[in-house]
């Protein structure tokens, strides 16, 4: 069985917090305590949406230390696949679901004199259990969080509230912006950035912090990347001898599974490389959409991600 | 100089590579001796203008060069010892975007490295190349003590006399090789020493 280890868990609490955002509380259907986690975990949910099997990756936000239940919030999205769909109409108290051990790809680096967070919208939910890790023991952190408008700003009261010195929320129509350029250069050594959001934000501040000169082991980043609609495509399953179809809202990865083929993944988003599979051959083009290879392999041809990349052509062949 | 090329060894061992300037907010070059000559050949009036170099001559004779190329700040020390309160000073005071080289011996280049670590720059952001002499700064397992320098394999620990062995295993944290006794087993039974790559 691919993926993380699995845990039966319950739908105990879901809270509305503001029109596009629900956060969910989950329990342990046995009883007992859930894992520990490290502060930018994510947790793989699975969903059974009218037999389609559903299994989105979200970032834990409650307290790592707190055993008695998870967190996470969803951002609805509608023209989305669905999962996030399913989660806010299908979704009630008490409701029996299926996660997944969290798995942390989005890690402090605990070795930094100060953490510096950078959140866009939702991406806000992983650096919610950073900061809960590092106030135990007393870390130096600072947060810059950028919010469409206050009435879609998630968790800002609390933030605030807590935290009144170390956070700093601009908003969208407001015409707030972060002074990328200004923050990074007062930035003491051993600072290390972390950003999270949408990926213009994200490669904005790996370009900017790159450009002045900041280590590539000091920025770390964590895109929500959901596998993306194209055009269906045939591939050939060499190990499983099949062939099947990539119908066009679905993923290579997610048709491997509907056919019953055990492939493996851990992050579903691009990004932890679980998944990387070797091409033997093809005709036509890639769409790669990981982060995880390099420009050079991607354009090797001998490689693809199947959680988020798709393929145009004629033939493709896997070693799957 | 001619650039030494150190034989392939243990994961243990420190790789130098080579300087290349880097864009960045500004720049601190660490040198001694020979390591003037990697500066020279990186330096450029625009790198210059946000760079302090901090030179240890140890008898050579570049520092008038160094001085020629006009750096935001210079600092000639008369030893590693006596130049590190000032690096601590510069590395204190320093902001991200910082950019660092590290040039001329393997002594040099560790001890720096130690303190930019400390700084908490991580090592592979740390720029170096090796000039100059090939001695080693090594520390006797025995007695803990560093002997500074050391060309000769086996040579006598300048702490507590006994005859090392040198190893390639390296310790970051002390920033030098391990000497280990050569006749533990064999008292008195030491090879003729003779240099460390020969
Ligand atoms: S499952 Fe993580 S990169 Fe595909």
């Amino acid at each position: 069985m691919s993926g993380a280890e699995k845990i039966k868990v319950k739908v105990t609490e879901i809270t509305p917090i503001n029109e596009l955002v629900t956060r969910f509380r989950f329990t342990q259907i046995n009883g007992e305590l859930l894992p520990t986690f490290s502060g930018g975990a994510h947790t793989v949910v699975e969903m059974d949406d009218g037999g389609i099997t559903r299994l989105n990756p979200y970032s834990l936000m409650s307290d790592p230390y707190d055993q008695s239940s998870y967190t996470i919030s969803v951002r609805r999205d509608d023209e989305g696949r669905g999962g996030s769909l399913f989660m806010h109409n299908n979704v009630t108290v008490g409701d029996e679901m299926t996660i997944s051990y969290p798995v942390n790809l989005f890690s402090l680096d605990l070795r930094a004199d100060k953490h510096l967070f950078i959140a866009g919208g939702i991406g806000i939910t992983p650096f919610l259990a950073q900061i809960k890790q590092l106030e135990r023991f007393n870390g130096n952190w600072e947060l810059h969080y950028a919010c469409r408008s206050e009435a879609l700003g998630s968790y800002v009261n609390v933030l605030t509230d807590r935290h009144p010195n170390e956070t700093h929320i601009y908003y969208d129509d407001q015409s707030q912006a972060i002074n990328l350029v200004n923050l990074l250069d007062g930035q003491p050594l051993g600072t290390h950035v972390y950003v999270c959001g949408p990926k213009g934000m994200i490669n904005w501040v790996r370009k900017t912090a790159e450009d002045a000169g900041w280590p590539r082991d000091n920025i770390h980043y964590e895109e929500f990347l959901a596998p993306q609609p194209g055009k269906p495509f045939e591939v050939k399953l060499a190990t499983s001898n099949k062939v099947i179809q990539v119908g066009e809202h679905e993923s290579l990865l997610e048709a491997m599974e509907r056919e019953g083929v055990d492939a493996p993944y851990l992050c579903r988003g691009g990004a932890c490389g679980q998944c990387e599979t070797h091409v033997i051959g093809y005709d036509g083009q890639f769409i790669h959409r990981d982060h995880w290879l390099d420009d050079d392999e991607h354009a090797s041809g001998e490689k693809i991600m199947p959680c988020v990349s798709r393929f145009e052509g004629k033939t493709l062949v896997l070693d799957r | 100089m001619a650039k030494f090329e150190f034989p392939p060894s243990i994961l243990s061992r420190p790789v130098w590579g080579r300087l290349e300037a880097r864009s960045g907010k500004s720049h601190l070059m660490i040198a001694d001796a020979e390591g003037a000559e990697a500066i020279l050949d990186i330096a450029t009036p625009e790198l210059m203008e946000n760079t302090h170099i901090i030179y240890i001559p140890k008898g050579a004779n570049h520092a008038d060069k160094l001085r020629a190329l006009a750096p935001a700040q210079f600092y000639e020390g008369p030893s590693y010892d006596a130049s590190v309160q000032r690096i601590r000073r510069v590395l204190s005071g320093a902001h991200m975007g910082l950019q660092v080289y590290l040039t001329g011996t393997e002594s040099l280049m560790g001890q720096a490295m130690r303190e930019t670590s400390t700084a908490g720059i991580p090592h592979s952001a740390v720029q170096t190349e090796h000039r100059g002499s090939v001695a080693r700064r090594m520390q006797c397992v025995h007695c803990k003590g560093i002997t500074e320098d050391v060309e000769l394999d086996p040579f006598v620990c300048s702490h507590c006399g006994l005859n090392l062995f040198v190893r390639d295993h390296y310790s970051r944290r002390h920033a030098a090789y391990q000497g280990v006794c050569v006749d533990a087993e064999d008292h008195g039974n030491i090879p003729e020493p003779k240099g460390i790559y020969e």
